[in-house]
């Protein structure tokens, strides 16, 4: 009786499959939308990290990767970048708990963060061009500089992007528009070091040996 | 310190009467445009109804007038070849210098393929998909109008290279050593490079737009296997575009690295490799043609299943072997340079790997056969483009499997034989579709349909010219004339040639035929005027709103119950005696607020990118903070969407009664 019951209350129209659920929400359309753009961000690199590969060792009798990479510089770099990415996380959930505050705490340690990072970063290329290993020198090197200074330019863009979104947060306060460019904000931010993992081992790990 | 870089008075050519002819009369035509708009009143209307527009059906417009303008440039290039290689034979030289011939070569290409093929094709999407889809906008409209006029940025800018300074000579793939600084030190490649770079974040964009619109904002009950076929072209395009673009603004950035701060990746010395660049551009290469010519079958395939009143035949079949080309596209680049001097095994796989994608692209075209088979075809000219593709297409793509065995590739490289196969695919496939695509959509775009015999007029004249200008190019192939030459001593060819350029005056007649079929479809809008707003008794949700439609296309938004929505619908209308429509409750939608972002920033990216061409570093800089207050007052507007009142949407449906509720 009951089975029976429970069977005629199903109504059929009710199971609409997802992929016929109509428009999404603009949060997951703008956060789905930004996934494709870093997705191809992701595809631009790999063509630099192929080019890297293709070219990491014509040195024309110059440095090779072993002679120049300083590794604590690196992993003092690194550990910048991955804490930040960590702070990014805490400001999210400041942002999800309306907390202005710490909003702008952990916003400061993570563009500090990223800060250093880039500091770090500008600091070995300097002394690589000063020590004649600049990148008009070999294949090797235009390639080294490039692949890694496009992540620093993006670390750049994202500390660019960060201040700009706490000047909303003060501005015009959480409101959705703000609450989409600061998840869209993390979103990158988390990818940023995704790269730089790979960076770190293709180029530093694995240039040590070359 | 020279204020203005490498810019001088020289750089603007006063002694070639050809070229300050031409540009002289193209300066005179957009003056004149202005001069008429400005005189007419018409500025508040364009800048307010159509250049700041974030409408999707305004954007799809605008571009498919960008495509049709510069299909006239890229044409007049055409003519210039194919009458100087009529000419120039045995010790006669021409008319065109050679690096005015190299330059013409290399603005052919490149303007066709990226400024008429790519704004035609991203038009049509854009004026299209969201109505098939049933839905009011894109994903994201303000980014598809900055998408849109970062295309014209570098339309503009290839257009300025003709009066100021010089375009590249390299060809349109600008393969490196030659276009090193090394050996191309003039600002042609420069132009080539920033024209090409800004364009293609637009083509980006616009990807990332249409893969996220597509996938996530379909109508309720639009599921993937009721999608109209051409959306699914245009997802596929979309994706290809998304993977692939990203390759061709990472090779170009290295080619600029090279160029401007003395890079090594393609040079000659320091360990460069200029075989990469040729990898890598033609990693995107050859997607890219996939790109062009998916939303084409897209096309004919709603053409043909519109004008035999049949479902497409074979839709899974159509899904699948669209999803299968979009895959295999990113396989098989290497044919393009077989004689690289790859290994046997390595050119093997490639060749086989290219001969595949024959397999789904044969299964489109039974598919569309047997669509047309016991179908009541209408011989409407959109059909007659769809069949001359059929035909020709056929044997431009048999052309293809021969040039994918490598053997055979070795003997007629870089031939014309090479030329004329790939104009016989992306002419009947590209062009003849975004034409069949342009009167098929016509109608829905601006309420009135297009003049049939002046449409029939040109299909034969391209018809017929095509054949005669690119069947004697195979034949000079095989003889063994190589492209790109300026002049040739080998007399044997010259007739062959000249039977060529007679077969550019047929297909220029034939744009004429089109130009006329403007105008007098125009002087008579009232007789072939659609008030119904399904002129061709069409399939898909587009028809089932108003011609044109309003900027909510879509009073409530459609319930889709199957494929071909909009058939269904109207069958079981009749079924049911045609009830009068239920009266609903019309509610107050909200579009998003028109917005200058695209146009202002697209201002300072040709601001920006002319100074990076010439070197003027501070005007660079300028136009880089520009475009970037431009985007932050963006970011801090307040209002972001406009309520258009419910009494103004019942007045429009009551005005423009729909054939069928929907």
């Amino acid at each position: 009786m009951s089975l029976a019951v429970a069977v005629s209350d199903v109504n059929e129209d009710a199971f609409v499959p997802a992929s016929e659920a109509g428009p999404a929400p603009k949060r997951i359309v703008v956060a789905f939308g930004f996934w494709v753009f870093l997705l191809s961000d992701i595809v631009m690199f790999s063509v630099l990290f192929a080019a890297y590969a293709v070219l990491v060792r014509a040195t024309a009798g110059g440095p090779s990767g072993a002679q120049l990479f300083n590794q604590v510089s690196v992993a003092v770099q690194t550990a910048c970048l991955l804490i930040s990415s960590y702070t990014c996380g805490m400001m999210s959930l400041a942002v999800s708990a309306r907390q202005r505050f710490n909003t702008y705490i952990f916003a400061l340690v993570t563009f500090v963060l990223g800060a250093a990072f880039l500091y770090l970063e500008v600091h070995e290329f300097a002394s690589m061009i000063a020590r004649g290993a600049a990148p008009q020198r070999s294949a090797f090197l235009s390639a080294f500089f490039t692949v890694v200074g496009c992540h620093g330019l993006h670390v750049t863009a994202g500390l660019i992007w960060l201040a700009v979104m706490m000047a909303q947060v003060a501005f015009k306060g959480f409101r959705p528009s703000v609450d989409r460019r600061l998840l869209c904000f993390a979103l990158f931010w988390h990818a940023l070091d995704i790269i730089w993992v790979w960076l770190f081992t293709a180029v530093y790990l694995m240039g040590i040996r070359l | 310190m020279n204020l203005l870089g490498k810019l001088t008075w020289s750089a603007i050519p006063f002694d070639q009467p050809i070229i300050m002819g031409a540009s002289g009369g193209m300066i005179l035509g957009i003056l004149a445009v202005v001069a008429w708009v400005t005189l007419k009143g018409y500025v508040p209307y364009l800048w307010n109804e159509w250049l700041t527009s974030v409408d999707h059906k305004r954007i799809g417009v605008m571009y498919i007038v960008l495509a049709l303008l510069m299909l006239l440039r890229g044409f007049s290039d055409a003519i210039m070849m194919r009458a100087q290689q009529a000419v120039a034979a045995g010790g006669a030289q021409g008319y065109l210098p050679p690096e005015h011939f190299d330059q013409i070569f290399s603005a052919h290409g490149t303007i066709m393929i990226f400024f008429v093929a790519m704004p035609f094709i991203i038009g049509l999407m854009n004026f299209v998909v969201p109505l098939q889809l049933g839905i009011r906008d894109v994903a994201f409209p303000t980014l598809n109008s900055v998408s849109l006029w970062l295309t014209a940025s570098g339309i503009l800018l290839t257009n300025i290279s003709l009066v100021v300074g010089e375009f590249a000579k390299t060809g349109w793939v600008a393969y490196p050593p030659l276009s090193e600084l090394q050996f191309s030190p003039g600002v042609g490649v420069d132009y080539y490079l920033w024209s090409l770079q800004i364009s293609g974040v637009g083509t980006l964009l616009t990807g990332i737009n249409f893969v996220t619109t597509i996938l996530k904002t379909r109508a309720p009950g639009m599921g993937y296997m009721r999608m109209p076929v051409f959306c699914w072209t245009a997802l596929a395009s979309n994706l290809m575009i998304v993977a692939v673009f990203p390759i061709l603004t990472a090779t170009f950035a290295m080619l600029l690295l090279d160029r401007y701060l003395g890079f090594h990746f393609f040079s000659v010395d320091a360990g460069g490799n200029a075989m990469m660049y040729v990898n890598l551009f033609w990693m995107w290469g050859h997607p890219e043609v996939y790109i062009l010519v998916l939303p084409a079958f897209g096309v004919y395939s709603e053409v043909s299943a519109t004008f035999s009143g049949k479902p497409l035949f074979g839709y899974r079949s159509m899904v699948a072997a669209t999803m299968v080309i979009c895959v295999l596209s990113m396989m098989v680049w290497l044919h393009h340079f077989f004689t690289m001097g790859a290994s046997a095994s390595v050119n093997a796989v490639f060749g086989v790997a290219s001969m595949i994608i024959g397999v789904p692209t044969g299964v489109k075209i039974f598919n569309w056969l047997f669509t047309m088979y016991g179908g009541r075809v209408r011989f409407t000219v959109p059909v007659l483009w769809a069949i001359g593709f059929m035909v020709t297409f056929v044997l431009g793509g048999l052309t293809g499997v021969l040039l994918a065995v490598p053997p055979v590739d070795w003997q007629v490289h870089n031939s014309l034989f090479l030329v004329a196969h790939f104009h016989h695919v992306i002419i009947p496939g590209v062009v003849f579709g975004v034409f069949a695509g342009y009167m098929y959509w016509f109608p829905k775009a601006f309420g009135f349909t297009l003049d049939e015999s002046w449409g029939r007029r040109a299909f034969w004249c391209w018809f017929i010219g095509f054949h005669v200008s690119f069947m004697p190019l195979y034949v000079v192939g095989l003889m063994g004339m190589t492209r790109r030459l300026q002049h040739y001593d080998v007399v044997s060819w010259q007739p062959w040639l000249i039977v060529a350029a007679a077969g550019v005056v047929i297909i220029f007649a034939g744009v004429i035929c089109q130009i006329m079929q403007f105008a007098v479809s125009i002087r008579h809008r009232e007789q072939l005027r659609d008030v119904t707003g399904d002129p061709w008794n069409g399939r898909t949700l587009e028809w089932s709103t108003a011609s044109p439609p309003p900027a909510w296309n879509f009073a409530f938004l459609p319930r889709v119950a199957g494929r071909d929505a909009y058939w269904i619908q109207k069958t079981l209308a009749r079924a049911k005696q045609v009830q009068p429509a239920p009266r609903r409750k019309y509610e107050p939608i909200e579009v998003p607020k028109n917005t200058p972002t695209g146009f202002v920033n697209a201002f300072f990216a040709v601001v920006t990118g002319f100074a990076l061409i010439w070197h003027i570093w501070w005007m660079a800089a300028l136009g880089a903070v520009g475009g970037f207050v431009t985007f932050l007052v963006f970011a801090f507007r307040e209002e972001e969407e406009v309520e258009i009142p419910a009494e103004t949407i019942a007045r429009f449906d009551r005005a423009h009664p729909a054939e069928v509720a929907l």
